[in-house]
């Protein structure tokens, strides 16, 4: 057993634990466990009453039983005396006890917060910052409200120690945090933001972090943090070896806090004032010099140290993304690490470099390693970091080499751990589609697709395809025609089945003048997939066949036969039934032309968002958003389905066109009464930023039958109704719901429901402008006769209706007939 | 709908940001998968606690010298490193500084090495108590304290002599 230190020995807890240690059973161990709980018990009841020590000592024994996972209902009592001594060693254990084992009873809680009362009124800073830390660690309510003025207090009196400062910064810091409604900064803002002058570099460490919180709740009433964080930055970056003893890491000054005022900067927008930003930007270059030159030290810690700065200051030229010459220069040092011999930094430097691609300044730059990325995602031996090259692939995807980075993709699809082949699928054919010139390269992707991870090729993607075969008369034959030679394969997945399954029945036509792909060729090799695919496929399959009928009268006799027999009609399966039933009959009894008409080629698909993004997004989780998306913010994005330009940036597009996103599409699920001919700026972005930041998302507007919000031409007075006005009264003749009123402004709609005598009214408001309407009131009237006839009541409406983007406000309105 | 789910959910991550720490815990496991030392800086029920303890050593026992010090864990990551039998592992939001908080680690070592001279494991069982009194110098409500060795071992020694 290792000596104990001296002072406070506890030789009886050092035995108890090697007791514990020397048991051979866990058995063994919990009577051990239980033999001295009863001792602790009897003596915590008994007569005599307990020194501080022993009492410490058992309070000690405790926690230690508790932390072996063992179940702790007593001793809370005891452990709170301990706070009332004035020992430090007691004090410790006794804090240590309530911190680790919280209760939440309320007298004990009650004894608690006047122990630390006492405690932070002692002037002594042991006991100070021991109550403080009890505080941070523990953060509840009660003590929110009990400490959180006395807190700022503490921290920017003068008298107060530094080592007490570091505390209350920290712990003010966790009270904002749990209990942000009793934490005021009001008059003490200045003082904390002076902090980070203060000479004790621990206390400035322990300040930017509260800064940094609160600046982000409150960026206006911080903002004079930003020229002190770049002076103080300035002089560490600055300085000689020799200063900032105490703080330097192996030849590295003060990193942690050159960290967290890095940190802090990205907080906030780049500085207005010209001679803060200029020492700023020096530091920043400072900072990239430092790292070409040779080391001062071979150690690891050094480099680590010196490079958690660099990749903190490359955050924040990332952020401003406003220094061409910085970004330049950030991407050619992560480029140098893409090749380093450590792992970390291979790896640190790929994520980096993903946020530099989405740079104007910057993608070129970044474009010029794609070999080296290309290589790393071959040959990394950490998943994780091939995951990032994967990663960076994507975000450097553009026209110049989208062919190339998703070949690439392609082939590291045929390697990848399982857990990220969906992801990797979803890229993949987002890429396909945004950079597709020739689509059928894009058919020949996505079909390899779902050769080398069908299992993971979700339903959006080859939706998607088909919906794009559909959509494009030039890509179509040679759809049928390599859909025809994938499914010659002997072991195809099921979704190649599907997707063969549908074009063949589309576009069968094109290819049945080869004898290789004749129609009963083709019927053949569907139908000997057949038995091997689940429900759904097949009933896709027997919807192909029906087609094939229509397209094929030769084969008529022999799809009828299939569908006749018994596995068919008389599947156990109800839409498998169905189908093999109506198609039969259809079949035999309806004439060509009707057969014609109903197994019609499908006509192309409205332009929607696409899905694929959304599902990506949701994958990713909501912090990581495709870097596309924002390029397409910036850029021009390519050419889409259906051609149609994209408005050239969104805040024209949110001037000259009135469409807006139907926030309320799903909830209604009506059709909208859309003007024909106008073709609204952004009509054909299919990968349309649902995730624009700027202004609403460009959604297609020309035929959305799930619409609610419709677009229309801008017209001279924007509180004129539109000229359709009258026709979208006229609807409500038999239906419920749909756009009651609409200009330029606002948009409103309805949707009704009625039962005999009682009927209800909901009403939708869309702000279609750009600010939000403020002190919006709306009221409900019964004119003239009606006031009679029909009793109603309305519930209010919110004040504020925010522009497109925002909540949608309703009101709702319930009407009963009297009679 | 889709623009409004965007906003939310950006509300939804800065409020994130500001509630929770940066900092969600940190561990000390061995090889063997016992816990040294927990400290948590956010609330988590006790099986939510052992869950956590469980996935962490699963995660990071299996990693060698050709992986990274860092994993992506649930939606935060662990940033971790092995001193002989012992994992030290610190759990943070997947924007926080990576190489920051390996040397953080490597900081908070080499005190525990000097204060205990010459640190091993089994200091650290039978002085459980004071690592905890080491971690509230180094760290505090999930942020970093005081990162001067000098500061924090002369603080401890000044306690250690304290009755």
């Amino acid at each position: 057993m290792p000596a104990v230190s001296k002072g406070d020995g506890m030789r009886g807890l050092a035995v108890f634990i090697s007791d514990i240690r020397n048991c051979k059973s866990k058995e063994a161990e919990i009577k051990r466990i239980n033999k001295e709980l009863a001792n602790i018990r009897s003596k915590f009841k008994g007569d005599k009453a307990l020194d501080g020590y022993s009492k410490k000592k058992y309070v000690c024994k405790l926690l230690f039983i508790f932390l072996l996972g063992h179940d702790i209902d007593f001793g809370h009592m005891e452990a709170v005396n301990l706070l009332s001594s004035n020992k430090y060693t007691e004090k410790q254990i006794g804090y240590l006890f309530i911190s680790v084992l919280v209760n939440s009873n309320s007298e004990l809680i009650r004894l608690i917060n006047n122990a630390i009362k006492n405690d932070l009124s002692s002037r002594n800073p042991t006991f100070m910052c021991l109550a403080l830390h009890c505080i941070a660690n523990v953060g509840s309510r009660e003590m929110a409200e009990a400490f959180a003025s006395e807190i700022p207090r503490i921290l920017v009196a003068g008298d107060t120690m530094d080592s007490v400062k570091q505390s209350a910064a920290l712990c003010l810091l966790r009270l904002y945090k749990t209990s942000p409604d009793l934490v005021l900064m009001g008059e003490w803002t200045s003082r904390v933001v002076h902090l980070l002058n203060d000479q004790h570099m621990g206390v400035v460490t322990a300040a930017i972090s509260l800064i940094t919180c609160l600046s982000q709740k409150n960026p206006d009433e911080f903002k004079t943090c930003v020229s002190l964080a770049v002076s103080r930055l300035s002089r560490i970056v600055s300085s000689a070896s020799t200063d900032l003893q105490d703080y330097t890491y192996y030849f590295v000054p003060a990193p942690w806090l050159s960290c967290k005022l890095l940190r802090l900067l990205q907080c906030y927008p780049p500085p207005e004032d010209g001679a803060v930003k200029g020492r700023l930007v020096e530091c920043l270059e400072t900072i990239l010099n430092k790292a070409q030159e040779p080391p001062k030290s071979k150690k690891v810690q050094h480099s680590n140290a010196k490079n958690a700065i660099l990749f903190e200051a490359i955050s924040l030229i990332i952020h401003y993304d406003s220094e061409p010459n910085l970004l330049v220069r950030a991407c050619n040092q992560l480029g140098q690490f893409l090749q380093h011999r450590e792992t970390n930094l291979r790896y640190l430097a790929l994520e980096s470099m993903c946020t530099l691609a989405s740079s104007e300044f910057s993608h070129e730059a970044v474009k010029t390693h794609i070999e080296t990325v290309i290589n790393a995602l071959k040959t990394e031996r950490d998943v994780s970091v091939r995951q990032r090259a994967a990663d960076l692939l994507y975000a450097m995807c553009d026209r110049s080499n989208a062919k190339q980075i998703v070949a690439e993709m392609l082939s590291y699809l045929e390697t990848a751990d399982y857990s990220i082949r969906e992801e990797m699928v979803l890229k993949v054919a987002i890429l396909a589609e945004k950079y597709a010139v020739d689509y059928s390269w894009y058919v020949d992707t996505i079909l390899n697709l779902i050769r080398i991870a069908g299992d993971y090729v979700s339903e959006e993607v080859w939706y998607r395809v088909i919906q794009i075969v559909i959509n494009r008369d030039d890509v179509q034959g040679y759809a049928a025609k390599t859909v025809f030679e994938a499914l010659q394969a002997p072991a195809c997945h099921e979704n190649m089945v599907k997707v063969g399954g549908y074009i063949l029945g589309e576009f069968g036509n094109l290819i049945a003048g080869d004898p290789r792909s004749s129609p009963l060729v083709q019927f053949n090799l569907l139908h000997s997939k057949f038995h091997l695919c689940s429900v759904p496929t097949r009933a896709l399959l027997l919807s192909a066949y029906i087609k094939f009928i229509n397209l094929f009268p030769e084969t008529k006799a022999t799809i009828q036969e299939v569908l006749r027999c018994d596995s068919q009609i008389r599947n156990s399966d109800v839409e498998l039934q169905q189908r093999a039933v109506e198609y039969l009959k259809l079949s035999s009894i309806a004439s060509t032309d009707v057969l014609a008409t109903v197994l019609e080629e499908m006509p192309p698909f409205p332009e929607r968002e696409s899905s694929i993004l959304a599902k990506l997004k949701k994958k990713k989780g909501p912090g990581a958003v495709s870097v596309t998306e924002l390029e397409d913010n910036k850029r021009e994005g390519g050419e889409l389905n259906g051609g149609g330009e994209r408005g050239p940036d969104t805040s024209a597009m949110a001037a000259s066109n009135a469409s807006t996103p139907s926030p309320s599409a799903d909830l209604l699920g009506i059709r909208s009464a859309v003007p024909v001919g106008a073709a609204p700026a952004s009509a054909g972005s299919l990968l349309v930023d649902v995730f624009s930041e700027a202004g609403p998302a460009a959604v297609s507007a020309a035929v959305n039958d799930d619409g609610f919000l419709s677009s229309a031409p801008p017209s001279e007075d924007p509180a004129a109704p539109l000229p359709e006005a009258d026709e979208l009264l006229n609807k409500f003749v038999c239906k419920n719901n749909g756009v009651l009123f609409e200009n330029q402004l606002l948009q409103i709609g309805i949707k009704s429901e009625y039962r005999q005598n009682l009927g209800r009214m909901y009403l939708f408001y869309g702000n279609k402008t750009s600010v939000q309407f403020a002190s919006f009131t709306t009221t409900v009237s019964c004119p003239g006769e009606l006031q009679s006839h029909i009793l109603s009541e309305s519930q209010s409406v919110c004040a504020q209706v925010d522009p497109p983007g925002g909540l949608h406000n309703h009101t709702q309105v319930d009407r009963s007939q009297v009679h | 709908m889709d623009s409004f789910k965007m906003d939310s959910f950006k509300n939804l991550i800065d409020l994130i940001k500001r509630i929770i720490p940066k900092i969600r815990f940190i561990l000390i496991q061995n090889r063997a998968g016992k816990t040294r030392l927990a400290k948590w800086y956010m609330q988590f029920d006790d099986d939510e606690k052992q869950k956590l303890i469980e996935e962490v050593h699963a995660v990071v026992t299996v990693r060698d010298a050709k992986h990274t010090n860092f994993v992506e864990f649930r939606n935060f990551k662990i940033i971790y490193r092995r001193y002989a039998g012992l994992y030290f592992c610190i759990c943070v939001d997947v924007t926080d500084n990576n190489l920051a908080y390996l040397e953080g680690i490597h900081n908070f070592v080499e005190v525990l090495n000097e204060y205990f001279h010459n640190v091993c494991e089994l200091d650290l069982v039978f002085n459980f108590y004071k690592v905890y009194t080491v971690v509230d110098e180094m760290f505090l409500a999930g942020e970093i304290r005081e990162t001067s060795q000098t500061k924090v071992l002369k603080q401890l020694l000044m306690l250690q002599s304290l009755e």
